[in-house]
C-alpha cells in the first residue's frame, strides 16, 4: 500500500518501537526512502526520545537519598515493624 | 530482603529501597512538577511502603509496587490542589502532527552538558498532559513495558500505545525546532578573531 506523510506519522510510535507487522514496516520504510520530511520527522523524534531519556536531564537533588534515609529512619522509630499479612 | 525486614531486620529496608530512590523521585516530580514536593512525595512513599511491607505480594515487582504507591501519593496531591482534575483524557482526539523539517541534524548527547538544553528538555516534558506525561515517564524514563504501563495506570495496552504515541509527536512537534536553534551548527571556534 502506498503511504501517505499523514499515515506514516500515525505509524512512527511503532516503527520506533518495532511492533508494526511486516507488510506496513516494509511500505513505510519504502516511503522513507523518497521522504526527506518523513525521515527527519523520524530521526529527530528518535533523538530526542534518547535525549530525554538521559539521566542528566532529570537529577537527583543534592542531598536526597541522606534527607529520604534519615526521615525514614525516624519514621521507622514510630511505625511498628511490618509483618507479612495473610492474604484474602 | 523483603522477608528479612518482615522477619524484623527493619534495617534491611534501607538496603531494599536504595536501587528504586530514583524512579520514584522522577515519577513524583513529573506528577507534581516541583523538586521539594516531589521529595516530599517520595519521602512518604517510602514511609507508605514500610508500613504497608506485609501486604506485598511477591507475584508483583516490588519496583512496581513502589511506583504504583507514588503514583497514588502524587494523584492525591494534585487532586487537593486542583479538585477538578481528571485524569482521563479523550483517546479519539485527532491526530498530533509534528514539526516538519528538512535540515535535522542529529543533536548529539554532549549538548545535555548544557543547562539550557537540560531546561529545555524538562520544560517540554512538564507541558504534557497529565495522562500523557504518566505514560510517557513510565515507558520512556522508567523503562516499564507497555503491559505493566497499563496495569499500573489502570488503563488499556491500546491507551498505552496511543497516548505514547502522541506525547513523543508532541514532544518532537515542540523540541526538535528548540533543540536545532539551541546547538550550534558547528563547533569550530577561531580563538584568534
Amino acid at each position: 500500500m502506498v503511504l501517505n506523510c499523514r499515515h506514516v506519522w500515525d505509524y512512527i510510535s511503532g516503527y520506533l518501537d518495532n511492533t508494526l507487522d511486516t507488510q506496513t514496516r516494509a511500505d513505510v520504510e519504502k516511503h522513507l526512502e523518497h521522504c526527506e520530511i518523513c525521515s527527519a520527522v523520524l530521526d529527530s523524534t528518535r533523538n530526542v526520545l534518547i535525549l530525554t531519556a538521559d539521566d542528566r536531564v532529570f537529577e537527583l537533588p543534592l542531598g536526597y537519598s541522606e534527607r529520604l534515609h534519615s526521615r525514614l529512619t525516624e519514621a521507622m522509630l514510630e511505625i511498628p515493624p511490618p509483618e507479612e499479612e495473610e492474604s484474602s | 530482603m523483603i522477608a528479612e525486614v518482615l522477619a524484623g531486620r527493619t534495617e534491611v529496608f534501607h538496603d531494599l529501597i536504595r536501587p528504586h530512590e530514583r524512579s520514584v523521585y522522577l515519577m513524583a516530580l513529573s506528577l507534581l512538577r516541583n523538586e521539594a514536593e516531589a521529595e516530599d512525595a517520595a519521602q512518604e512513599t517510602f514511609i507508605k511502603a514500610y508500613r504497608n511491607l506485609g501486604r506485598f505480594r511477591s507475584e508483583s515487582r516490588f519496583s512496581t509496587w513502589l511506583i504504583a504507591i507514588v503514583l497514588n501519593e502524587a494523584r492525591g496531591r494534585l487532586r487537593r490542589k486542583q479538585p477538578g482534575l481528571t485524569d482521563s483524557i479523550d483517546d479519539t482526539e485527532g491526530p498530533v502532527t509534528p514539526a516538519q523539517l528538512t535540515d535535522w541534524r542529529e543533536i548529539p548527547s554532549d549538548s545535555l552538558e548544557r543547562n539550557e538544553v537540560r531546561t529545555l528538555i524538562r520544560s517540554a516534558v512538564d507541558t504534557l498532559p497529565l495522562p500523557y506525561r504518566e505514560v510517557f515517564v513510565l515507558r520512556e524514563l522508567e523503562e516499564r513495558n507497555i503491559q505493566e504501563t497499563a496495569e499500573t495506570l489502570g488503563i488499556t495496552v491500546a491507551s498505552v500505545k496511543m497516548r505514547l504515541h502522541r506525547a513523543r509527536l508532541m514532544l518532537q512537534k515542540q523540541l526538535a525546532p528548540q533543540l536545532i536553534a539551541a546547538t550550534p551548527k558547528s563547533r569550530r571556534r577561531f580563538p584568534w578573531f
